[in-house]
């Protein structure tokens, strides 16, 4: 009689055919099968086999775009959680503040997660902007990844911007009131750009539905699209660059 | 290059033709293939456990954060009950700090399109594709028009009396022009010796954003007076 270890149930697992449908590769015992893992994934497979080992050290990168990608990432999870508790009208768009603070479940953790995940992202993205560029990353073949990183940051910001209103307390109406009287000054546009961003002359109610689709559907979305092509475009362009070398080499693209 | 045959004898429009691959090898070179030795590690486990524990970190502060801090919520909104001093979110507190100074067309809307541009068409710029060290080979003219060139945005600022930038442009151009003199000198002088234009100009960039920030985050009070951060507390 066989021992049942925990070993031997995941082998037995792993080596069903119900799994072997999902995932094809056996155990990632080999450098064959660890390359499977990744090429065989449709989420891994924007990596590539094999990754340069130097790319792997922390001052390389300093991990920025992938603090930020992970806020991203909590941002979704625990705002797809709180728009379950909240209406986009006035004034039941505070009551469920309250409501979630006093009643739901964790709702006050829910908030404040997705409050400072909001917070961290925006400077997480400058930070990574900053050692791009100190790192003399944008140059050729990255350019346009520059590009697009600039316009993710204009959207992480938008992103952010909408959301500061979605409580509808004071500091949420007040903060906007500021920027949108900010966006009025612009020669030509700034009065009708105005109008069609809060749907009338001052933050009301239909201010806060348009913020709301726009935090909830525009944006997130644009922000999917361009985060797909930014980081399509870091593979395609050979991956992370680093602390820029001492002496230049032009690096086989594989 | 004019022994070359020309392209279109090896490829053709025809879809059903037998793909060849032809190796065009010019007699003055040899078709050796070059190679790199850098280290290459497998992605999977190396790169992906990475990305999974700095996740989880991720994960972990930010909990740990919203366990100890609560997000703020005030009071309903009231368009007729303006607070003192009405601010905007922390990331846009320098524009709004820039609207002490300068008019709101300037400070809302031209100052942050000039950013943007200039963010924008850093990889087209030349001279950031090609700039060495500031100083290295350089001649009194160089020093004469930057001087001229840091003088002129310090007098700009300070006729708006724009104190916040002037300081650290101030600051920075120092700093700078002791970078000259980099080579004779200890440690921090020749590093910062090394220095480009275009990463100076980056480094006094972040430098007046975050000043303007925090000066509009934590010291700005009732009619944007200048407060202890204690005495009114930032919310973010």
């Amino acid at each position: 009689m066989t021992t049942l270890s925990l070993d031997s149930v995941f082998r037995r697992l792993r080596e069903s055919d119900a799994y072997r449908s999902i995932v094809r590769h056996g155990a990632a015992s080999t450098n064959r099968n660890r390359s499977l893992v990744v090429f065989e994934n449709l989420f891994l497979h924007v990596h590539p086999v094999k990754v340069r080992e130097k790319t792997l050290r922390f001052t390389h990168t300093y991990w920025l775009g992938g603090i930020a990608l992970a806020c991203a990432l909590i941002l979704t999870a625990t705002g797809v959680l709180l728009m379950f508790y909240y209406h986009p009208s006035v004034p039941q768009a505070y009551r469920d503040m309250k409501e979630l603070e006093f009643v739901v479940d964790n709702g006050l953790f829910l908030r404040n997660m997705h409050r400072w995940a909001a917070h961290l992202m925006v400077f997480a993205a400058f930070l990574h902007m900053m050692r791009v560029f100190f790192h003399r990353a944008y140059r050729p073949p990255r350019q346009f990844n520059w590009v697009v990183g600039v316009v993710l940051l204009l959207v992480t910001l938008l992103l952010s911007y909408t959301g500061y209103l979605l409580p509808w307390d004071q500091l949420a109406f007040w903060g906007v009131s500021v920027g949108t009287n900010m966006a009025k000054e612009a020669p030509l546009i700034g009065e009708k750009s105005r109008f069609l961003l809060l749907g009338g002359n001052i933050v009301s109610e239909n201010a806060l539905l348009r913020f709301y689709v726009l935090h909830c559907v525009v944006l997130p979305v644009a922000l999917l699209l361009m985060l797909s092509v930014h980081i399509w475009r870091v593979r395609k362009d050979g991956g992370v660059q680093g602390p820029p070398e001492d002496s230049p080499r032009r690096e086989e693209v594989r | 290059m004019s022994s070359l045959p020309p392209l279109d004898l090896i490829e053709t429009a025809d879809p059903l033709a037998t793909p060849r691959r032809v190796a065009l090898v010019r007699p003055d070179r040899r078709p050796a293939v070059r190679t790199t030795d850098e280290k290459y590690v497998m992605t999977f486990p190396n790169l992906i456990v990475r990305e999974v524990i700095l996740f989880q970190l991720v994960v972990i502060g930010l909990a740990l954060a919203a366990i100890l801090f609560d997000a703020p919520l005030e009071g309903i909104a009231n368009p007729l009950e303006t607070p003192n001093p009405a601010k905007a979110p922390w990331y846009f507190l320098g524009l709004q700090e820039l609207l002490h100074y300068f008019p709101p067309v300037v400070a809302g809307v031209l100052m942050p399109l000039l950013v943007v541009v200039a963010l924008v068409v850093i990889p087209y710029a030349r001279i950031n594709q090609t700039a060495g060290p500031l100083w290295a080979g350089a001649g009194p003219r160089r020093a004469l028009a930057l001087a001229g060139a840091t003088g002129a945005v310090i007098a700009l600022f300070g006729a708006f009396k724009c104190w916040p930038i002037v300081v650290p442009t101030a600051a920075i151009s120092l700093a700078m022009f002791a970078a000259r003199a980099g080579e004779r000198a200890g440690a921090f002088r020749r590093a910062i010796a090394k220095v480009t234009l275009p990463e100076w100009i980056m480094v006094w960039f972040a430098v007046v954003a975050t000043i303007l920030t925090v000066i509009g985050t934590f010291f700005r009070g009732p009619g944007w007076s200048f407060v202890w951060p204690w005495a009114h507390p930032a919310a973010f």
